[in-house]
């Protein structure tokens, strides 16, 4: 019986043990990229190479996906409003479901499917070829030189991305609600102006999608970082990063949702 | 790919984004309350409030000239006090009434003004002295439905 709690306690333990060591190291790892941060902005080139690899290159995956999850909600809405003869308010609908939710949410997991798992495994392979023990041996800080610009473009890019994918799936609700369906444009954007406020839902959206951004950003670098050097360590350090992006993004998600829309 | 167009895209990119939020900004949205200063508070009480929610929009002849800032009970005479945050640009004499209405039959609630014509403009805490509750349907129904069940029986002749 002693044997057997024994053995509990340390299968009970050294997963979780495992876990919290990689939580602190991920921390202490954010707070060296914070340290190293300064040294990007002398070198503004480093930057742009990594907003043009995480943010350029998914604009379009972004932009489409926005244009038809638009599309499909504005049939599904007008399906459902037209019920209660509300089918002008399609606007009001598509403009706060994703402005709100689909923007941020659905724009981050496109975004670390698409380019979390790109800077995952580049920094992995980077790794596992020694390039970043180089480095080190030329007295340049990895962390500095490779790590630092990836978070900060996946930073920058996430925001950006999430208003193109709302602004565009908008553009698809209107495509589907005016063009097809036969709204009238006119009550279709006023209605939205209307119901949309600013500070509320816009500037709500915007503050989700940084703080999903952040996350992003630090679990792709950090996977690379801390992948074992072998290929297939950077293989289950890529399918990690989606996995864990994804959960942390959905849970962040209700998080502050519950802090921003819980009603009065 | 060379470092110009790099740089190119990147500006690109950043332009479209910022274009987006500009998008959502000023067509998807509207930027609501007045900035500070620019508002004054009037207080109304009501025996019933009915649907009114804080932030509902205060109208003038269907005008929006402020917004719901506050409600609370008050609890010396338990009747709904409202806190209307009213635009400065907007003013309006001392006998004005408010009144709760509702926007359509299912709407959300408003609150609309009607001016008196006293010369004095009510001023920054003052009070609306007329005021009018907000129409529960439910009383409303129930009212009928009962006298219309006491009429029905006086009007049934006897057998």
């Amino acid at each position: 019986m002693a044997e057997w709690f024994y053995r509990f306690c340390q299968n009970l333990g050294h997963p979780l043990n495992t876990r919290l060591i990689k939580l602190g190291f991920a921390c202490r790892f954010l707070l060296a990229i914070l340290r190293h941060t300064p040294g990007i902005l002398r070198r503004p080139r480093l930057l742009a190479r990594e907003i043009w690899f995480a943010g350029v290159l998914s604009v379009l995956i972004i932009s489409v996906s926005g244009l038809f999850v638009g599309m499909v909600l504005a049939l599904q809405g007008y399906d459902t409003l037209q019920r209660f003869g509300a089918s002008s308010s399609l606007g009001i609908l598509v403009a706060l479901s994703l402005v709100r939710e689909l923007g941020p949410v659905v724009g981050a997991l496109l975004f670390a499917s698409r380019a979390g798992s790109a800077i995952t495994a580049e920094v992995g392979l980077m790794k596992a070829t020694e390039q970043l023990s180089a480095m080190e041996m030329m007295a340049v800080n990895p962390i500095a030189r490779v790590i630092a610009p990836r978070f900060w473009g996946a930073f920058i890019s996430m925001p950006l991305l999430a208003a193109m994918f709302s602004a565009t799936g908008i553009l698809g609700g209107y495509l589907i609600g005016v063009e097809l369906l036969g709204l009238d444009a006119g009550s279709f954007w006023s209605q939205m102006q209307s119901a949309v406020d600013f500070r509320q839902d816009v500037l709500n959206g915007l503050i989700k999608s940084v703080f999903f951004g952040t996350a992003i950003a630090l679990i792709a670098v950090f996977e690379g970082y801390d992948a074992p050097p072998t290929a297939e360590g950077i293989s289950t350090a890529t399918t990690r990063t989606v996995v864990t992006s994804a959960l942390v993004t959905l849970i962040l998600d209700f998080i502050l949702t519950a802090f921003m829309f819980r009603g009065v | 790919m060379k470092r110009g167009l790099i740089d190119f895209w990147v500006g690109l990119f950043v332009l479209v984004g910022l274009a987006a939020i500009l998008f959502l900004a000023l067509r998807v949205s509207t930027v609501s309350g007045q900035p500070a200063g620019s508002s004054y508070t009037i207080t109304a009480t009501f025996d019933n409030i009915g649907g009114l929610k804080v932030r509902a929009p205060v109208k003038s002849a269907g005008v929006l000239v402020g917004r719901v800032d506050s409600i609370d009970l008050d609890t010396e005479r338990y009747l709904a006090k409202v806190t209307l945050s009213i635009n400065q640009r907007y003013r309006f004499s001392r006998d004005s009434s408010a009144e709760i209405l509702t926007s359509g039959l299912l709407g959300e609630q408003y609150i609309g003004i009607t001016s008196g014509a006293d010369d004095k403009m009510l001023q920054d805490g003052d009070a609306f002295k007329i005021t009018s509750s907000a129409i529960i349907l439910e009383q409303l129904i129930s009212r009928f439905l009962f006298s219309k069940a006491a009429g029905d029986h006086e009007a049934t002749p006897e057998k």
